[in-house]
Parts: C-alpha cells; structure tokens; sequence
C-alpha cells in the first residue's frame, strides 16, 4: 500500500513545494518592482508623453498631447551642440578616469597588502561629503588667482591672463573627478578576482611585464573595464552640475539645458523631447560599445 | 649594489602604488579644502572662494545663514525615512532574486539595472513629467522627493544585498535545517545575521545617495529646499561659509561609521586570538 | 527515542528512486543499515552516493520509493524533523557563531537541558576544549572537522550521515582523522553512515561497504569480502586494482570451474565464479601474482604463465610494482612485497607468473573489462 501511494505523495508534496516557493519569491520582489514600475518605468511615458505636448502650453493653461513630434526636430535644431558637447566632454572623461581609475585600482588589488581595506574606504570616502560641496572646491582650487593658476602661470604653462575656471579643462577635470569612483570600484572587483598566480605563469612563459599585462591581466579585466565606462559615461553625460560651476555658457551641456528648460522656461514638450533624444542616443552607444567589448555579464 | 641603483629599484617596485596614491590624493584635495573653508572667515569680502583668515565663528554658528538647518534638518529626514524604505523593499527583493525561482528574472534584473544606467537628468525629468500629468505638478515636495529617492536608492539595495547573498554558501541553510531549525528559525538565526553586513552597508549608501543628491530632487522639489538645493542656491550667489561644516560633520560621522565598523571586526577578531 | 530497541533505530530504505530533469540519479534503491554499524557508501562522483544521502538527510525529496528508520517512515519528514544529522562536505560550520554556538545550534533548537553541559562533554570528546570561544575561520581545516562532527553529533541522532567529511584535509591528517571517526564512533555507539570516493579510507573504517554505480549498488559486504570475492567488474577495478583476462568456460570439475585463458588451463573456485556462460573475465589481484624466473619453481599450485617480458619496473619503497606483457599481448601487474629475499626483475627480463587458484575469481563477459577504472 504505501508503495503504491508514495508516487503521488511525492508528486504532491514537490508540486507544492515549487508552488509555495514561487509565490514566495514574487511577493518579496512585489513592493520593489511596483515601486520601480511605478516611479521609473511608468514615467518613461510620461516623458514621451511630454515630448509630444503641444508647445503652446504652460503650467497655467494646462498641456495637451498633440503628438506634436515637431518638439524633437526643434530639440535638435537648437540644442545640438549642447549635446555633441555633452558626449565629447563625457567620452573624454571617461577616458582619463579610465587611465588613472585603472592606476588606483591596480594598486589597491596589486600593490596595497595590508593596507587594501583601508585604500578602499578612502576610495569610497569622498561619497560622504556633498557633491556640490566638493565641486565648488574645485572652483576655489582653480581659481583665477589661486595656487594652481598662479604656478602654472609662472612655468609658463599657462599665458600670463590664462586661467582653468571656466574653461572646458575645468568642466572636464570636474567630471572625472566626481566620477572616478564608479570607475574605480568595478575594476577593483575585477581586478582582485585575477589569481596573481596567473601573471606568474604568463612571465614564466616568457612574457615580459608589458605582455604579461596586455595580455592576462587586462583581458581578464574587461568585465569591470565596461561595467565601470559605462557607469562613468552614462552620468557624466546627463551631468550639468559641473558644467554650471566650473564652465562659463560656452560649456553649457545639454543637462543645462533640460534643467532650465523644465524648471525655468516650463518648456515641458522641448525638455521632454530633448530628454529623451539623449537616452535613446546613450541606450545606443550603449548598445554598440557592448557588442564590440563582447560582455554581456553587466550586473 | 649602489645607494642610486638601489633606489631605482624601489622606485620602479613602488610606482604603481606611488601613482595609486597620488590618484587618491587627488581625490582627496577637494575635500581637505572643505574642511579648510569651514574655518574660513571670509570677512567683508565678496569673494568666498580664497582662504582670507581663521576663525571658529562658522563651527559656533553653524546655523547662522537663514533656511539652512531647516534644509540640513530635511534632507536627513528624506535621507532617513528614504533610506529605511528602500533598504526594507530592496532587502526583501534581494532576498526573493537570490533564495527563489521564478520566471521573468531577466526582466527584473534590466529593470534594476536601468536606473543606476540612466542619466539622472532623465530620470528626474521622467519622474516631473509623470507627476505634472497626473495632476501632483503643484503638490511637489517632501514626498515627490522621497518617493524619488526610494526610487534610485532601490536598485543599490538590491544589488549590494543580493552580492552577499550570492557569495553565501548553500550549506549553512541546509545544515540549520539538519539541525532542527524550521524555516523561520533557519532564516532568523543563520540566513539574516550573515546578510545584515550587506544590508546595513546598502543603508549606508542609500542615506549618503540620498543626502547628496541634487539633480533628482531639484526637479521634483517645488518650493521645499533640501541641503544640495540651499548649497547650489547660495552658489549662485556666495556660500555661507557653515555650508562647510555641514560638510565636514557628514564627512566625520561617515568615515566614523564605517572606520568603527571595520575597526569592531578587528578587534573582536583579535580579542578572539589572543 | 533512546529507549527504543536497537531493531527500531536502524535505517531502512526501500526502492527508493530519485530522478532529476535529464537523468536518473538513484535507481530503485534497496538498503538496510543496522543501528550501531559504521556504514560506508563508495563510488566515484556522479554515482548517487551524495544524492542517497541527502535523501536521507531530508535534503532532497525522493521520486518515488520509502526511507524507514525503524518503523517510523521520514521520506518525507523535513530535515528538522528527523533524528539524522548530517557533517557536511564543507563543514558548513555557521561563520557568525563561535565552535560553543556551532555545537549548541541543534540542542537550542531543541530547547534540550544543560545545553552548555552537552557542549563541554562533546568538546571534550573530539579534543577540542579550548577553543569554545573562537569562530570557525580562526580553527584549522582538521579543527572545523572536529567541530562539525560534535555539531552533529551532540543531538544524538539515530543516524548521522558523514559526506566527503576527510575530502578536504591532507593525506598525513586524513589518516589521523579515520582512526579518531572511528574512535568516536565506537564509542558514542551511533550508527555512522559515510560517503565517500577513496577506496583506502571506505575499507579502513566501515564494517560494511556499499559500492555505489550509476544509481545502484553493484556490491554490499565487509571490506575483506568485497575486495576478495569481488562480484563484478566495476568492483575488481574501483576497490584496489584487478587484473581480468579474458577466457572460455570448460566446466566444473568439483568445487573448481576450469577456465581455458589463451591457451592456458587454469581453475576459479566455483563459489567465486559469477557468470553461468561459456566466457568470462578470470580475475586475481597483483598481490597475489607470484613472478619467478623461467623455470623457477614456486609455490602457486595450480595456474601458471610461461612466457612473460617484464615491460615496465616500478620500485615503491614495500614493494615492487611489475607490468608483464604475456604472450597473447596484455599486461598483467604484478605486486610483489620487497622482503629481500628474492631478486627484482629488470626491464625486459623473460619471467613465468603464477598464482593459487583459490585467490582468482570469475566475472561474467558482458560486462565492461574497463568498468571502475578512473582516469586520474
């Protein structure tokens, strides 16, 4: 007898299992997903929405959806060079954060012993004060009569008026500085899942420091190389904060633009348009950067 | 070997490190200048971007400039209700990724990915589209911002949380099962107390995400002003100096919090040894 | 619990299947461990050894088929809710609780008495006073052993289940820690039912060996039993290594059936031949192997080889380790204990082998010569 029942027991019993078990995992998930479904996925419409008001609206007349795609060809037309500058501005940031990003995150993983834990607090350390605050440091540190100008002004490096504040320099020296630790904390993670053991063997193998890292050590850190591009370029190109503090309106990028053109002007429509225009083009470059890296491991 | 052959080499074997630290320092550079502004005494002068003399007025009146302890005051509410929110639904979604199977994982894993890849720009816009159109345009404030905060915070939670979750063996479950522990029990006793690292350092992150963040909120913020709003505010005009000590108190307790953490581990360790 | 008789402790498992999306992993599994015995389930990974014990353990649910221990059926009791503990592969030793902790995990659940009393004997037991206070990662590899096995067996169970538990130790420790399991398994007098791929350390500690393959068990017995009387080929070559050359069956002629090996009459008792056709595998160990010069007379009665080349000379220190090419071209190995007494053979020497009649055994021919032969 119980042999005969044990089969549909079992059947039983693992069916409610997986069914307990599953229902388990969705309510856990329920209240986050509804809440990025409600405040991040849901408002993505209402941008499109937004872009497609009529531009003769206003907060006190209202807006109405007129699919007036008009509002994109006049995002383009008038704001294009903000948002080539906010590419080429964020690009080369990455760039620099990339180069000395790696420095920093070679020698914590390599080089640090003892001290690893510590250099990686401090990596992390200047999240805890202000953004803005640092960044208007920076305004002090570069200014015109400061220490740096001064100096560089003396070595000739730079011309007798020169000056950094409110030039791209500064803008972009800006953005790597306040990104550089999304850049660092990826690599770091990559970096220190190489087995030393390996850079060992490729010099066994005859290869020099130069090769052994070209061909070990960087390959083996693409994973954090994109993950940590991405999240360098991806904010620095939608970032206007530095651009307002450190540039004059010939650095204006196009997050300047979004911001007054939704907070001052209330031009909803081109703001939308132009909003999205700049998400469609970073899901884009995104898109392709990827597939030539050829790393689908993000998260 | 020679002193100057000798040195050669230590410099070539300490380069990268040398480099490493100069990276830090530059990291470093801005923050010592807070520090250094909030003793400042700018005095007459309308320029308060150059060091002009030292005092201590700044750290006695802290609350001098007028709206600025409120913005401080309400930035640590957001910060702290945002934090507790999203930590608590970020954890649980953790935990359901991690320990349960379900179908459309690839799914939620873009939808969590997508707001750390998404300029803030455009997903502060998104977010003042969504409440213009549904009628919240003229009720912005303290709660359009926490929601928004919630919101960018979340995908951190859940990414910190479900890497410790990840990297936790099986087994320990498995073997409090063995030993007479029941699902809650197992959950409580072993489960929780190695994810709560993870999780207290995701709260850790969510509050300073919180406390910092500007180009959401000032989107989303009306008439209400948070700290980063009174500091970008008063930059247009000339920055109280008490803007730095502000600054330097959120910096200390920080590294404090996170020093003493690791400190405790140490020395709890070593009290074990010994 | 413990006043029950010692009948109603022992494990019993009756057609017990498991089976996995793309394969079967246990296959109408039938064993029964008595309570008290130190039981031991042998067999290369992928065998179902561990899949058996988890199903045991409460860890996996089982397809079909019944697990008993007495007469109270657990098939499908939750892990909490058997009188099994298992120590795990990993020790899984719990990293936020100290070794005092670790240990009275179990007995907390349980709300037992003297909870710290419990803890101290068991501490003493696996020699580990002392340490109460450290947390695991501070305990070396063989101290997180101890730890794990006082974890488990502080409850008392009816059964504990040990899973690879010496896996992760060096070979000097591991032989240390066989003799100490089976130590405490006397003398705590709890059945001990172990997985394990090593050979060497299944015989040196169980009374009784399962050998595990594909889902079932191909062999059960005392070690002594399976090593010499092995029934199929699969065991000849996992347990110790056999050499099994292929013959034709002429007949029973007493207690003895005569095999006809390329050529060469030699006899097989009739209790250790295990196939009823015309061909098998013949089947004796390289210990007991006799190698002698051409001519030689030596004290084997019965089967003897002419014609061998010593191809390959392996000195190890007790012994010597020879590989004989014979005429119809295998290798056979020979062992032979280095006493002193007699020459070792060189590389290409002509030899003549030789062995007692009773030590050979008899494998039927349809199974793989191969079988059990691992590839490290």
């Amino acid at each position: 007898m119980a042999a005969l029942t044990a089969p549909a027991r079992a059947a039983e019993d693992s069916a409610k299992r997986v069914g307990g078990s599953r229902w388990t995992g969705y309510w856990l998930l329920a209240p986050g997903a509804i809440w990025l479904g409600l405040f991040f996925v849901v408002p993505f419409y209402s941008l499109v929405s937004a872009s497609l008001f009529d531009p003769n609206g206003s907060v006190l007349t209202g807006y109405k959806v007129n699919y007036h795609v008009g509002n994109f060809a006049t995002a383009v037309k008038d704001y294009h060079p903000e948002l080539l500058r906010s590419l080429w501005y964020a690009g080369l940031a990455t760039l620099i954060c990339l180069v000395i990003g790696y420095v920093l995150a070679y020698a914590i993983a390599f080089k640090a012993g003892r001290w690893r834990n510590l250099l990686l607090v401090l990596v992390i350390a200047p999240f805890f004060t202000s953004f803005l605050l640092r960044t208007l440091s920076w305004k002090l540190i570069l200014a015109d009569h400061g220490f740096v100008v001064s100096t560089l002004q003396h070595l000739h490096v730079l011309g007798h008026d020169g000056r950094l504040l409110n030039t791209w320099l500064a803008v972009v020296a800006g953005i790597v500085y306040n990104f550089l630790p999304f850049m660092v904390l990826p690599l770091y993670a990559s970096l220190e899942k190489i087995d030393g053991r390996l850079v060992e063997a490729a010099g066994d193998l005859y290869a020099s420091p130069f090769t052994a890292f070209f061909k070990v050590t960087w390959p083996l850190s693409l994973p954090g190389v994109v993950a940590g591009t991405l999240l360098t370029f991806i904010p620095a190109a939608g970032d206007y904060i530095n651009a307002q503090l450190l540039g004059s309106p010939g650095e204006r990028m196009v997050g300047n633009v979004i911001q007054s053109l939704f907070t001052s002007s209330q031009d909803y429509a081109t703001a939308g348009a132009l909003s999205l225009i700049l998400m469609i083009i970073i899901i884009g470059m995104v898109l392709v950067y990827i597939r030539k890296v050829g790393t689908e491991d993000l998260v | 070997m020679s002193p100057l052959a000798r040195a050669g080499r230590w410099v070539r074997g300490h380069l990268v490190l040398g480099l490493g630290v100069l990276v830090l320092a530059y990291m470093f550079v801005p923050i010592a200048v807070v520090v250094l502004m909030s003793f400042n005494d700018p005095g007459k002068s309308k320029n308060v971007y150059a060091f002009r003399g030292f005092t201590l007025h700044n750290w006695e009146h802290p609350c001098g400039p007028a709206g600025m302890c409120h913005a401080v005051g309400l930035s640590v509410s957001i910060g702290l209700l945002a934090t507790l929110v999203a930590t608590i639904i970020g954890s649980m979604a953790a935990f359901g990724l991690v320990r349960h199977e379900f179908s459309g994982r690839g799914l939620a894993n873009t939808i969590i990915f997508l707001p750390m890849a998404s300029p803030e720009i455009v997903m502060g816009s998104s977010l003042l589209a969504l409440f213009v159109s549904t009628g919240f345009g003229g009720r912005l404030g303290f709660w359009t911002i926490f929601v928004a905060h919630v919101m960018f915070c979340l995908s951190f939670v859940i990414v910190t949380v479900r890497a410790r979750l990840a990297g936790l063996d099986d087994n320990l479950e498995q073997a409090a099962m063995d030993l007479y522990a029941d699902e809650r029990q197992t959950f409580w006793r072993v489960t929780f107390p190695l994810a709560l690292p993870g999780i207290l350092g995701a709260a850790l992150l969510s509050f300073s995400l919180s406390f910092d963040d500007f180009i959401i909120t000032n989107l989303n913020a009306g008439q209400t002003t948070t700290f980063p709003m009174f500091v970008w505010g008063a930059a247009q005009r000339g920055v109280p100096m008490q803007v730095n000590v502000i600054g330097t108190v959120m910096f200390v307790i920080a590294i404090a919090i996170v020093l003493g953490g690791e400190l405790n581990n140490r020395r709890r360790a070593r009290a074990l040894v010994g | 619990m413990s006043q029950a008789s010692e009948g109603s402790r022992s494990l019993h498992l009756s057609q017990v299947t498991k089976e996995f999306a793309s394969f079967t992993a246990v296959d109408s599994l039938d064993l029964d461990v008595a309570h008290g015995s130190f039981f031991a389930l042998l067999g290369p990974s992928g065998c179902g050894k561990t899949t058996t014990l988890r199903m045991v353990a409460g860890l996996e649910t089982p397809t079909s088929g019944s697990i008993r221990i007495g007469d109270t059926d657990i098939t499908y009791a939750k892990p909490y809710q058997r009188p099994v503990n298992t120590v795990f592969q990993s020790y899984a030793l719990f990293p936020h609780l100290d070794v005092h902790e670790n240990i009275a995990f179990g007995l907390r659940r349980r709300r037992s008495a003297e909870v710290d009393r419990q803890v101290k004997d068991m501490l003493d037991l696996v020699e580990l006073d002392g340490q109460a206070r450290k947390k695991p990662h501070q305990l070396s590899g063989g101290q997180q052993q101890r730890v794990a096995l006082a974890r488990a067996l502080v409850n008392g169970p009816d059964v504990l289940l040990l899973d690879e538990p010496l896996g992760a130790l060096d070979l000097k420790l591991r032989r240390a820690m066989q003799i100490e399991l089976k130590r405490i398994q006397t003398e705590v007098g709890l059945t001990f039912v172990h997985v394990t791929h090593d050979q060497e350390e299944a015989m040196t500690m169980a009374d009784t060996v399962a050998v595990m393959n594909a889902g079932v068990i191909e062999q059960m017995g005392a070690p002594a039993e399976l090593y010499e009387n092995p029934r199929t080929t699969f065991v000849a070559n996992f347990l110790g290594q056999s050499n099994l050359i292929a013959g034709k069956v002429l007949g029973r002629d007493g207690d003895f059936v005569k095999v006809d090996m390329h050529g060469i009459a030699v006899s097989v008792p009739a209790q250790r031949a295990h196939t009823d056709g015309t061909e098998g595998w013949v089947g004796i160990r390289p210990e007991k192997v006799l190698i002698a010069e051409v001519g030689e007379d030596i004290d084997a009665p019965g089967n003897h080889l002419e014609g061998g080349i010593v191809t390959d000379v392996s000195f190890v220190g007790v012994s010597t380790q020879y590989l004989v090419r014979m005429p119809w071209g295998q290798e056979l190995q020979v062992f032979e204990q280095n006493t002193g007494r007699r020459k070792i053979f060189a590389h290409g020497e002509k030899v003549d082998l030789s062995w007692r009649p009773e030590y050979a055994f008899l494998l039927d021919s349809s199974q793989d010569v191969n079988a059990g032969i691992e590839d490290d």
